[in-house]
This record gives structure tokens, C-alpha cells and sequence, in this order.
């Protein structure tokens, strides 16, 4: 899998009535290695769902260029939503069959529900799994498709803390054995230093580029809490700022 | 039960007046049973019910697609919004005499000012169900590459779903209705030819037959048809 560019010079929305046009996005640059997983940390509203919207080719009403490898190769994406957002007339297997078109195979699509323990319920409508589930549906539609980046928009947001480690670590069993390039949203500093190799972060509008910081703590040892938290509060102490942005 | 009262209600008014417009359930059901044993009910019932599939069919597939396309193109929509309402309140009277002039009293006219009739109103009400989609899961079939097709048969079908329904059951009330004005005013056969018929000859009890064997249509439609299909696109609800 190739490295996936970012490149968004601006990013305006037009304005509307008495309010005035609004620059989101000024000179972002940012370069995803194969398989890395990144952490995009900023203040709400500072127009990261937008930024994950104009990589995912929902929006294209921006000055700047995004491509896989070579020049003018859009990537293929995986897209996990804040909200699960599977179609409530398809069951768990219909809905990950679907975005899987012609090319699905059962064998991928079970070890994937095995994975992230759904088999039970591959046949179960949307409206009869809890949130967390839906979730992880979710998830494996993403997984499922091979993308060349994942995208992730806090997608552990409103579950309860239990539920959202159980899913988060579910992600990154899968993320071991299938190891993708993703984009990954937070506001959770803590969140984001479990999940990542890499932190990003993010100015408030128009947003740009600040910092970035490798996290150094090996896979292995990313459940140790006491390794994390310690982590959390060197960079808390060593960069004043991160405070303001989260 | 409530068809008993109402049986028992009709009977004891029809034996009360004694008159030759109320004629009783008994001769009523006799009459029907004769129109049926000569074939003379069954033949224009056939006729009036060709009719119905065919400009049901026409109007309902034209307009799910038009309101499908408005729904999804706001320039469109502006464009031909006023001609919609117009349409929608022509009298119904108006383009069928128009279609019978224009066209001579020909069978194609006939289901034309039937389809023009409808057509406005399965319009109407997918266009509505097209702008209320849900713009989460069209961007979710974007990102995902879905197909055209896959994105229609799958995505947005099924929200349009109850929208089609509704158009179809007050669809199937207002066809039955034009229909029976459209045969009357330029057909030879057909349910409204025969009420029209027995107007002229002032025969209660025929009329009342004919109504009989239309409301069993329409339950019979709605038994077999529109029911089970509510079902099975259902089952997902909670």
C-alpha cells in the first residue's frame, strides 16, 4: 500500500446571508505513511470532520489536492462515521455485503465478524444492537473494503467507558492482524495515545498544521495505563499549548 | 360484525320505504349473482380493471422517476414547480374532455387522461420523499463507491419506500374514480359505462351491484397486494 498525500491549500464555506464567508482550512500538508496510524487532536469546530470529508471525495469544493502514490490516484477509502450509519433494512451482513459489491468474499467477511464478535449477529437488523455494536459493524464495513486509508471521526464518541475500550481495543486487534493507514479524530488525548504512532495536532479555524509528536511507547505496552498516563502528562507539562487545543 | 349491522341497518330501511330506489340486500345480491352468471359484470369489471393496471402502472413507474429526479435537482424543480401545481389542479372533468377531443374517443385517450390525472400527484409526493432522504447515508454510498444502481435500488429505495405506498393507496382510490368518468363520457364497456347505463334506466339495484363487486376488488387489492408488501419491507422495524 502507498503513502497517502494531503495537500488542501483552502478550504472556504461560502457565505450565507449574514454570515460571512469562513475560511475552515488554510495550508494543511500532511503526509500518512503505509499502515501508520495517525491521531488528529484540535479543538471542536476547528473543521476536522470537514477535513476528513474532503479526503473521503464528499467535498470537493477545495483549493489543494489529495492522492495515493502516484499523482492523481484518489485513495480508496474506508469511512468510519461519528454515527454508525448502516442502513436499518439490511442486517449486519447485508450492510458490509454491500459496500463489498461484486468482489465480496465470505471468507474475509467472517474472519472479520469473528474478530470483532459479531458472528452471532451477522444476521441481525441495525435497530436491535446496542450502540456499541452498531460500532463495530461499522468498523468492519470499513476494514472490509481494503481501503488505502481509513477514516475516523471520533467514532468512540457517546459510549459509555467501558464499552468504548472494549471497542477500542477490538480496533486494534483488528488494526494488528490487517494493518491499514488511518485517520483518526479525537478530542481524548489519552485516546489518542493509545491508538496512535503518530499525534497531530490541529489549530482552531482556519485550520492548520501546529505540531506533531511520535508516540513512543511500544505496541506491546500500550495497554500498561500507567505507561500512557505518564506519557500523557509529560506532554501535558512539556507542551502547555495541548491544553488549549483539547 | 360491522358489515352485519350495516346489512341489517339497509334491509330494514329498504323494507321500511318500500321503495324502487332502496331496493332491499336480497334483490341486490340476486342481481349481482345474475350480472355474474351472464359474464356482463365480470367482462366490464375486466374491462374497467385493464384500464387501472395499465394507467396505474404508467403514471406510478413516470412518476416515481420525475419525482425522484425533482427531488434530487433543485434547478429542475423550480423550473417545472408551477407547472406541477397547475397540474395537480386541473379538474379532472377538463383533461378528459380535452383528451377525447384531441385524440378521438380512442382507448389510448382514454388511459392518457387517466395517467395525466395521477401523474401530478405520485409526483408530488415522491418528490417529497426524495428531498427528505437522509444525506448520511447518500454520503456513506459516495464514499463507498456504491453504483448508481446500488445506490438507488438499495440506499434509496427503500426511504422512498412508505412515500410509494401512500401513493399508491390514494393512487388507486382517485384512478378507480376517473376511470369510472373517463368510460362513461367516451368508452363502450367498463364499469362507468354500464353505471351510466343503468342511470338512464333508473335500475338501483344494478348500480349497487356493481358497487358491491368494486368495493370487493378493492379489498381483495388490498389484502393480497398492498399488505403483504407493507410486510415484507417492514420486517426490519422494531
Amino acid at each position: 500500500m502507498s503513502d497517502v498525500h494531503i495537500n488542501i491549500v483552502s478550504k472556504f464555506y461560502p457565505a450565507i446571508e449574514r454570515a460571512g464567508q469562513h475560511l475552515a482550512i488554510s495550508d494543511l500538508k500532511l503526509t500518512l505513511k503505509s499502515n501508520e496510524f495517525i491521531c488528529l487532536l484540535g479543538p471542536s469546530g476547528c473543521g476536522k470532520t470537514t477535513l476528513l470529508n474532503i479526503v473521503a471525495g464528499l467535498d470537493n469544493d477545495y483549493e489543494g489536492e489529495i492522492f495515493a502514490g502516484l499523482k492523481s490516484v484518489l485513495p480508496k477509502i474506508g469511512y468510519i462515521f461519528q454515527n454508525p450509519r448502516l442502513l436499518p433494512w439490511r442486517t449486519v451482513r447485508e450492510n458490509i455485503d454491500l459496500v463489498l459489491g461484486a468482489q465480496s468474499s465470505t471468507a474475509v467477511v467472517d474472519s472479520l465478524l469473528e474478530v470483532m464478535q459479531l458472528t452471532h449477529f451477522q444476521h441481525v437488523y441495525p435497530e436491535r444492537l446496542s450502540l456499541g455494536m452498531s460500532r463495530r459493524v461499522a468498523i468492519i464495513r470499513a476494514f472490509a473494503v481494503d481501503p488505502d486509508i481509513l477514516l475516523m471521526d471520533e467514532p468512540f464518541v457517546s459510549l459509555d467507558a467501558p464499552t468504548a475500550r472494549q471497542v477500542r481495543e477490538l480496533l486494534l486487534t483488528l488494526w494488528s492482524e490487517r494493518p491499514h493507514t488511518v485517520l483518526f479524530v479525537t478530542h481524548d488525548l489519552r485516546e489518542a495515545i493509545v491508538l496512535a504512532d503518530r499525534l497531530i495536532f490541529l489549530s482552531a479555524a482556519p485550520m492548520s498544521f501546529i505540531s506533531e509528536i511520535k508516540v513512543p511507547i511500544a505496541r506491546a505496552e500500550r495497554h500498561n495505563e500507567s505507561a500512557i498516563e505518564a506519557f500523557r502528562w509529560q506532554l501535558l507539562n512539556d507542551y502547555p499549548l495541548i491544553k488549549t487545543l483539547l | 360484525m360491522s358489515l352485519l349491522v350495516f346489512i341489517a341497518v339497509w334491509q330494514a330501511l329498504a323494507v321500511y320505504f318500500a321503495s324502487h330506489t332502496l331496493p332491499t340486500p336480497v334483490i341486490v345480491s340476486t342481481v349481482f349473482w345474475q350480472s355474474c352468471v351472464t359474464g356482463e359484470l365480470p367482462f366490464h369489471l375486466g374491462a374497467t380493471l385493464l384500464r387501472l393496471v395499465v394507467s396505474f402502472s404508467i403514471a406510478m413507474l413516470l412518476g416515481c422517476a420525475l419525482g425522484i429526479v425533482l427531488g434530487r435537482n433543485k434547478k429542475l424543480d423550480a423550473f417545472f414547480d408551477n407547472w406541477l401545481v397547475i397540474f395537480l389542479n386541473v379538474p379532472a372533468l377538463v383533461t378528459i374532455i380535452l383528451c377525447y377531443v384531441w385524440f378521438g374517443l380512442i382507448e389510448s385517450a382514454a388511459i392518457l387522461a387517466v395517467v395525466l390525472n395521477k401523474l401530478p400527484n405520485v409526483i408530488v409526493t415522491i418528490r417529497e420523499g426524495t428531498r427528505a432522504l437522509d444525506q448520511d447515508l447518500l454520503d456513506m454510498a459516495k464514499c463507498y463507491n456504491l453504483s448508481k444502481r446500488d445506490t438507488l435500488v438499495h440506499v434509496i429505495w427503500p426511504q422512498l419506500h412508505p412515500f410509494v405506498m401512500g401513493a399508491t393507496r390514494s393512487g388507486l382510490a382517485l384512478i378507480w374514480k376517473i376511470i369510472l368518468v373517463v368510460e362513461l363520457l367516451g368508452r363502450s364497456n367498463g364499469m362507468g359505462y354500464q353505471l351510466h347505463l343503468f342511470f338512464q334506466l333508473f335500475d338501483v339495484a344494478s348500480i349497487l351491484a356493481y358497487t358491491i363487486a368494486f368495493v370487493a376488488i378493492i379489498q381483495l387489492i388490498e389484502l393480497i397486494i398492498l399488505k403483504p408488501l407493507d410486510k415484507k419491507s417492514l420486517q426490519w422495524r422494531r
